[in-house]
C-alpha cells in the first residue's frame, strides 16, 4: 500500500520536474529578449507627468463617458469601444496596467502595445520594426512605440514631402 | 646608313630622330595646361591607382587633398581612409510597407555626402507606384510626384539607390578600373582615377550612378567636413559618383544618414555575416526581394513588406 503511494509520488514528481523546468526556461528568455539598448524617456507633454499630481485627490470614476474638463484633446481612435482603464491603472495613475493586472511603468509601455500587436512587438525586439539610430554594431537607440505612434490614435499623420528632383526638361 | 640631316632657314642641323623626339615631347607638353603648373597639380597628375598605393603614398595623397579642399572651401576638411572591417559584409533592408515617400532620405544623403546642389545630384530616387498595377516596371514609375501630403491613398513608394551588387556590372564596364568592390561589399569610385566615360552608368541597371556635368557646387557652410577618400569627399567635374552606404559613417560603426533620418524607420542596415543583425532577421523572417534579380547582379539591398499580406 505504502509502496504504491510512494511509487505514485515518484511518478508525479518525475512528470512535474521536466515540465517545471520547461516553464522556467520559457519564462526566462521572454524577460531577457527585451533589448537592453538605450530607450529615451516617453514623450510626455509639458507638466503632464506624474499623473498622480492631479489624480491623487480625485475619486476614480470608472464610468465610460466623454471627457469635458481635462484631456479633451484625446479622441480615442484606437481599439473601438475602448476606455482609459484598458491601459491606464485607476489606482496608481503613474503606472500602466496590462490585461493580466500586472503594472508596468511608462518607460516599458511596449508591453501594453505588445499585448495585441504581437508580431510587431517581436519585430521591434529584434530591431526590424521601428527606427534605429546609433551604431549598427554597437550601442543602438530603440524608440518606444509612443515616440512615433500617438497611442490614442496610432496611425501616422501624413506629412509634407520634400521637393521633387529637377526635371531634365527644367534644366536651363 | 648615314645620318640624314636637313638644313633649315635657321641654320640648325637636326637629324630626323632628334626632331621626332622633340616633337613627341612637345606634343606631350601641349596635353597639360601650363597655367596650373604648381607641384600639387603634377602630383595629382602622376597619382597612382588607389589600390596600387602603399600606406605612405595614400597618406601623402590625402594630405595633398586636405590642403586643396581646405584652400577651396576655406575650412578644415578631413579625408578619411578607413579600411573595410574584416568579417563584415554590409546589407541594406527597406520595408516598402512603411515607406511614405517623404524624401527625407534624399536630402539627408545630399547633405551628408556633399552632393552638388546646382546642378542637382540625388543619389536616392524615390519612385511612386500605383497600388495594384504592374509596378516593377521602373520606366513607368513617377519620380517627380509632388502632392501636399504623403502618403497618398492608392500609391506606394520605393526608394532606389545603389544596390551594392555582389556581381556589379559597373565594375566590369569601367575601362580604367576606377571603380571596384571593397571587401565589405561597398562598390566605390576613385574620383581621381575616373575619366568620366560613363560606361558604368550605361551598365548599371538601377540608374544609381550620377555624372557631374559641371563643377559640383556645394555651399561652403553646408559642406560636411568629415569625409572618406572613397566616399563623400568633394568631387571633380567630369566624374561619376554614387551611394557608398555612407562609407565614412558605416566603417566607423554608425548607421548611414538615410537610416538615421527616416521618420518611419523603414530603412534597415547591418552586417549580413552577423546572425543577430536586423538585416539577417529580415531575410530569414520576411519575404524579401531584390530589384531586377534576373540580371544576376545579386544586390545587397533587400526590399520587403514587413506586414505581408
Amino acid at each position: 500500500m505504502l509502496g504504491s503511494r510512494y511509487k505514485k509520488f515518484i511518478y508525479s514528481a518525475a512528470l512535474i520536474a521536466p515540465l517545471s523546468f520547461l516553464l522556467f526556461s520559457y519564462a526566462e528568455p521572454a524577460e531577457r529578449d527585451i533589448p537592453k539598448f538605450f530607450v529615451p524617456p516617453p514623450p510626455f507633454s509639458e507638466g503632464i507627468f506624474p499623473c498622480s499630481q492631479c489624480h491623487k485627490y480625485m475619486p476614480v470614476n470608472r464610468k465610460q463617458r466623454k471627457l469635458e474638463q481635462f484631456h479633451t484633446d484625446i479622441v480615442l481612435k484606437h481599439m473601438p469601444g475602448g476606455w482609459c482603464f484598458d491601459c491606464h491603472n485607476p489606482d496608481d495613475r503613474d503606472k500602466l496596467r496590462l490585461a493580466n493586472g500586472k503594472l508596468v511603468s511608462f518607460e516599458e509601455s511596449y508591453y501594453i502595445c505588445g499585448q495585441c500587436h504581437g508580431v510587431v512587438f517581436r519585430d521591434w525586439k529584434t530591431g526590424l520594426h521601428g527606427k534605429r539610430t546609433g551604431m549598427w554594431d554597437g550601442k543602438k537607440q530603440y524608440l518606444l512605440c509612443v515616440h512615433c505612434h500617438w497611442p490614442h490614435e496610432p496611425r501616422f499623420k501624413p506629412i509634407q514631402p520634400l521637393p521633387p528632383p529637377v526635371k531634365p526638361t527644367d534644366i536651363k | 646608313m648615314s645620318k640624314r640631316t636637313r638644313s633649315n632657314p635657321l641654320g640648325i642641323k637636326l637629324d630626323r630622330r632628334a626632331f621626332l623626339k622633340g616633337a613627341a615631347l612637345g606634343l606631350a607638353g601641349t596635353a597639360l595646361p601650363l597655367n596650373k603648373a604648381d607641384a600639387s597639380f603634377w602630383e595629382a597628375f602622376f597619382q597612382k591607382h588607389f589600390r596600387e598605393m602603399n600606406e605612405t603614398e595614400i597618406k601623402k595623397v590625402i594630405e595633398r587633398l586636405e590642403k586643396e579642399y581646405g584652400q577651396k572651401y576655406k575650412k578644415e576638411i578631413e579625408v578619411g581612409n578607413e579600411k573595410a572591417i574584416p568579417g563584415v559584409l554590409f546589407g541594406y533592408g527597406l520595408d516598402l510597407s512603411r515607406c511614405i515617400g517623404c524624401r527625407r532620405c534624399v536630402y539627408a544623403c545630399v547633405k551628408e555626402n556633399n552632393q552638388s546642389r546646382d546642378p542637382q545630384i540625388h543619389w536616392i530616387s524615390v519612385l511612386r507606384f500605383k497600388k495594384g498595377e504592374k509596378w516593377i516596371d521602373l520606366e513607368n514609375s513617377e519620380r517627380y510626384y509632388n502632392p501636399a501630403q504623403v502618403p497618398e491613398p492608392g500609391y506606394f513608394y520605393m526608394p532606389v539607390q545603389c544596390q551594392q551588387c555582389e556581381n556589379p556590372p559597373c565594375v566590369r564596364a569601367c575601362p580604367t578600373q576606377a571603380t571596384w568592390k571593397e571587401p565589405d561589399g561597398i562598390v566605390v569610385i576613385d574620383y581621381n582615377w575616373c575619366i568620366g566615360c560613363r560606361y558604368c552608368m550605361a551598365a548599371c541597371p538601377y540608374g544609381a550612378r550620377h555624372f557631374n556635368w559641371a563643377e559640383p557646387n556645394v555651399p561652403q557652410e553646408e559642406l560636411n567636413p568629415e569625409t572618406h577618400y572613397l566616399g563623400n569627399r568633394p568631387r571633380y567635374r567630369g566624374t561619376v559618383e554614387k551611394c557608398t552606404f555612407c562609407i565614412q559613417r558605416t566603417r566607423n560603426g554608425k548607421y548611414p544618414a538615410c537610416v538615421e533620418i527616416c521618420p518611419v524607420g523603414a530603412r534597415k542596415f547591418g552586417n549580413l555575416l552577423d546572425p543577430n543583425s536586423e538585416i539577417r532577421y529580415a531575410i530569414e523572417h520576411k519575404r524579401v526581394f531584390r530589384l531586377k534579380e534576373d540580371l544576376n547582379t545579386y544586390p545587397k539591398f533587400y526590399y520587403f513588406f514587413a506586414y505581408g499580406l
